[in-house]
């Protein structure tokens, strides 16, 4: 199978015109509607796209203006990008769930006329920020339920906006102006811009142009032999780089079809239907699915069990050295061939994962445990690093080139550097043009010969070639007797244990490393439930001694694997403290992307770290917390604070 | 008041009206001599303090009891006594306060069991799910998923109702009932027992019952303010004897009602 990077076109609507003569009876996407896979073949598509793009511009939608796409992965959000694109006009995709004062951020910043939105949530979600985004004209909505009742001076039905436009191009002339439209699209116009998370601040507009979008999607695309024939999922958020490059840019260059999913809930029921065979997941998405697996497991019969942690340890044993292609003894052979019948084949059916070929993660760093699991049972699981301003694209690991703790080599065609002060910085294909109305912000993180920085500190590995990612620049910090401090390393120590969801490690510039916990409710409530431990709510299991005794001994296992490396001995974690709730985005502890905000978070709970510094044994915290319709509460609590032993630093010569 | 801009479906004749109804369990009177109508299109609220008759006039309406004096007209239709099954026929469906699923079935199925009453095929056909069965049944599944979708449960679809918390379980026999497609829908307490997000969640679904099937809801409910968010008129119920009936606006300024709910100075 060859892949499909021939023939390209240098924007994203005529590509769309071209999958349309290439592959025009093969599926372009697929959705799950009534319980039933709806199919949408290229020619259909593209007739829709039309449809839409013609009815759009009966509307007003012109060349060059922006249009704001919110909710969540379904088609016709989908065309609203496409069919965007075919005026030239620029889609603005915003996080479903942001809460309406991020939106109404973006939507005043982009200075959009236009916004496409899923259904009657994010329509009163945009209507209760009109004041704030004085350019929005209307509306176009996909899900028509609850919103017959509306206002509808301002809002259309997408359905209505597609009819019209295809009783217009009923008509020659509009026909050929759209053609006329789509040819005179060029590839250095802007395709598409995305928001950052914000990890830093303010979210900033990514700018990204047609022809390097595509540029850096067909080099993927035949670096990962990605075909017509190959099936994804489109389960995260659509405004996410990852979902825009890895599902539209790579969906469009290779003529793949796109899969949506009946309702974000259903993704992993949807994900074991339609069997994809591309498949990217957040170390966050495999870590919840292995823990789900393990408490389930738990759970299981006692044979079932024996016969799972059995085969499981063989496929630690031999099953990465099979799938790199190294050699591995006869038995080894034998007994992963049982495995797979018996544990890792049904395993990966019930996850989704029969079918895929190509798997990635990338977005932080991940347990070197998880990722050997994945691995172990035969997932061709690989790992890359990009940011939003490369399009998601610096570096990938080539097949049979896998290591847990790098990222790959850089993409063909990028050409990475480390800066004096050990950041990683990049110039390739797909980088973006500028960020939306911020040329300052631009120039920041440009150097003066054409690179961009990263802002990750990193440095390339002797023995493979690989980048290795250590942590952001400004993250990695120093305890006072001068031991370096990587905050994340510690933090995905911790994060490997399902019990842990989420640990924010603080240290620099103190005596010694603490750290804030929360625990995971799924795998501490089952334990909960099985070891007869009674709870009313998050904060009181959190608060249980017994949870407590439970991660102490996390805790010390991770000191112990601490102390193994010299250069972190004097790292290890002194005291910790499991928060009395979850951090959220909500709250902006989190991002969108569920990244942990340190800064905030340090001002937040500033009585908690007080006190895990000056020896206290408790503390008092009350937080404001944001419900999901908005409204705001306090939660108060008192935490309780638990002293480590530290291990001592391992001598030469004396035994474990 | 209604969340958006008065009521949606056009409220019209009377529905079903109740005169002059009594029922008493021997000595005790559950409901004495109470009066009230349900027009069409609306939804309407029956309050009152703990043991003031309001299941047992909605057991009243949906002829579960049959009340010893007073008369119950339906759709122009007076009966003296109407069995539940006659009632189901003749469109009226509803929810208990004790949710009453097939525990040990999918939500799939206990949504599917509420359109039993439109199965028309023969038991000889359905027994092999074959011909007009077969095609019957693929009609009835689609009238389903429409309300798997509606109530945007799709991802329990398959999940024995039994392992399903308790604010799920509500909306799937929410589900069970609107797949009756009914006329009048009697909710008994669909809030109780949730909290404050469920309760949002569920006022939400009731509103959207109402507007996009125009179903007629009446509903009794113990939490006052998702009451008078809710509905368009309130009978309030205290010890069997109706107290006041009116706006919740009215209702809320009426002095039997405050001295009802939060007791009188002797």
């Amino acid at each position: 199978m060859a892949p499909n990077v021939a023939g390209l076109a240098e924007t994203f609507p005529k590509l769309l015109v071209r999958n349309a003569h290439l592959y025009g009876s093969r599926p372009a996407m697929r959705h799950k509607d009534l319980g039933i896979w709806q199919t949408w073949t290229w020619s259909q598509v593209l007739n829709l796209v039309r449809a839409y793009a013609a009815g759009l511009h009966r509307l007003g939608v012109k060349r060059g203006e922006t249009i704001a796409i919110v909710g969540g992965n379904r088609p016709k959000l989908y065309w609203s990008v496409m069919a965007a694109q075919m005026l030239g006009a620029i889609p603005v995709p915003v996080y479903a769930d942001a809460v309406a004062d991020e939106l109404a951020y973006v939507l005043a910043h982009a200075e959009v006329r236009f916004a496409a939105v899923e259904d009657q949530e994010q329509v009163d979600k945009i209507l209760s920020v009109t004041k704030s985004v004085p350019k929005l004209e209307m509306m176009f909505y996909d899900e028509t339920r609850g919103l017959r009742d509306y206002d509808h001076s301002q809002l259309r039905s997408m359905d209505d906006v597609i009819e019209e436009g295809r009783k217009a191009l009923a008509d020659t002339a509009v026909a050929d102006w759209l053609d006329k439209e789509i040819a005179a699209g060029k590839g250095s116009d802007p395709s598409i811009i995305l928001y950052t998370s914000g990890t830093t601040g303010a979210s900033k507009g990514v700018i990204l142009t047609n022809e390097r979008s595509i540029r850096a999607a067909a080099d993927t695309v035949a670096f990962d032999k990605l075909t017509e024939n190959d099936v994804a999922l489109a389960y995260l958020p659509l405004a996410w780089v990852g979902d825009h490059y890895l599902n539209y840019a790579q969906g469009m260059v290779s003529g793949f079809c796109t899969a949506c999913p009946e309702s974000p809930d259903t993704a992993m029921a949807d994900l074991r239907e339609i069997g994809p065979s591309f498949y990217f997941a957040p170390p966050r998405t495999l870590e919840l699915l292995l823990t789900r697996v393990m408490i389930r497991m738990e759970d299981a019969g006692f044979i079932k069990r024996k016969l799972f942690h059995y085969f499981v340890g063989v496929a630690r044993r031999y099953g990465e050295r099979i799938l790199n292609g190294q050699p591995v003894p006869l038995i080894g052979r034998l007994l992963y061939g049982v495995g797979n019948l018996l544990v890792y084949g049904p395993l990966k059916n019930v996850l989704g994962f029969s079918r895929v070929r190509v798997a990635y993660t990338a977005g932080e760093a991940v347990g070197p445990d998880l990722f050997s699991f994945y691995r172990s049972i035969g997932l061709n699981l690989k790992q890359l690093y990009g940011q939003t301003e490369a399009f998601l694209y610096v570096t990938a690991q080539p097949d049979g080139e896998i290591y847990s703790d790098t990222v790959g080599p850089a993409c063909p065609n990028v050409d990475i550097r480390i800066s004096d002060n050990g950041e990683v910085q990049f110039k390739s294909p797909g980088m973006f043009s500028g960020y939306f109305k911020d040329d300052a912000k631009t120039a920041e993180v440009m150097t003066p010969d054409g690179y961009v920085k990263t802002g990750d500190a990193g440095f390339f590995d002797e023995k493979t070639g690989h980048l290795k990612i250590i942590d952001r620049t400004k993250d990695v910090g120093k305890l006072n007797d001068g031991t370096i401090f990587p905050p994340k390393y510690i933090e995905n120590k911790l994060k490997f244990y399902p019990n842990i969801r989420e640990a924010v490690a603080l240290g620099d510039k103190r005596d010694f490393v603490t750290v804030m916990l929360n625990i995971d409710l799924t795998a501490v409530g089952s334990w909960a439930e099985r070891n007869n431990v009674v709870y009313g709510s998050y904060q009181e299991l959190a608060g249980h001694p017994l949870v407590y005794d439970m991660v102490e001994k996390h805790v010390a296992e991770v000191n112990r694997s601490l102390a193994e490396d010299k250069v972190m001995a004097g790292a290890q974690i002194r005291r910790f403290l499991i928060l009395h709730k979850e951090l959220d985005a909500d709250d902006g502890e989190l991002t969108r992307t569920q990244k942990v905000r340190r800064s905030f978070i340090a001002e937040r709970y500033a009585p908690l770290i007080k006190a895990l510094y000056d020896g206290s044994t408790d503390a008092d915290i009350s937080t404001e917390v944001t419900f999901e319709d908005g409204r705001k509460g306090t939660i108060s609590a008192r935490v309780k604070i638990r002293d480590m032993k530290n291990e001592p630093t391992p001598v030469l010569g004396k035994a474990a | 008041m209604r969340a958006t801009g008065g009521p949606e479906a056009a409220v019209g004749d009377v529905l079903l009206s109740v005169e002059n109804v009594s029922l008493s369990f021997g000595g005790v009177k559950a409901v004495s001599d109470v009066s009230f109508d349900i027009r069409k299109g609306e939804i309407r609220a029956i309050i009152g303090p703990n043991g003031a008759g309001k299941t047992s006039m909605l057991n009243v309406i949906n002829g579960f009891y049959h009340p010893q004096h007073g008369r119950i007209t339906f759709k122009g239709e007076t009966r003296a006594r109407m069995r539940p099954h006659e009632a189901a026929y003749g469109g009226i469906a509803r929810t208990f306060q004790n949710v009453a699923l097939f525990r040990g079935m999918t939500a799939l199925d206990n949504i599917m069991a509420g359109r039993t009453l439109k199965m028309h095929t023969s038991f000889f056909w359905q027994l092999f799910r074959y011909g007009p069965a077969m095609r019957e049944e693929v009609d009835h599944r689609h009238r389903v998923e429409e309300i798997i979708d509606f109530l945007k449960i799709q991802e329990i679809r398959r999940v024995p109702v039994g392992r399903l918390p308790y604010g799920l379980q509500k909306r799937v026999e929410l589900g069970r009932a609107l797949a009756m497609e009914p006329e009048l829908l009697l909710l008994d307490e669909p809030m109780a027992g949730m909290n404050l997000e469920e309760k949002e969640d569920m006022s939400r679904f009731v509103l959207d019952v109402n507007d996009h099937y125009g179903t007629t809801i009446a509903l009794i409910e113990h939490d006052m303010g998702v009451v008078m968010d809710l509905s368009d008129r309130v009978v309030v119920l205290d010890h069997g004897i109706k107290i006041a009936d009116g706006t919740p606006d009215e209702v809320k300024r009426n002095q039997a009602v405050i001295d009802a709910y939060l007791g009188v100075a002797h």
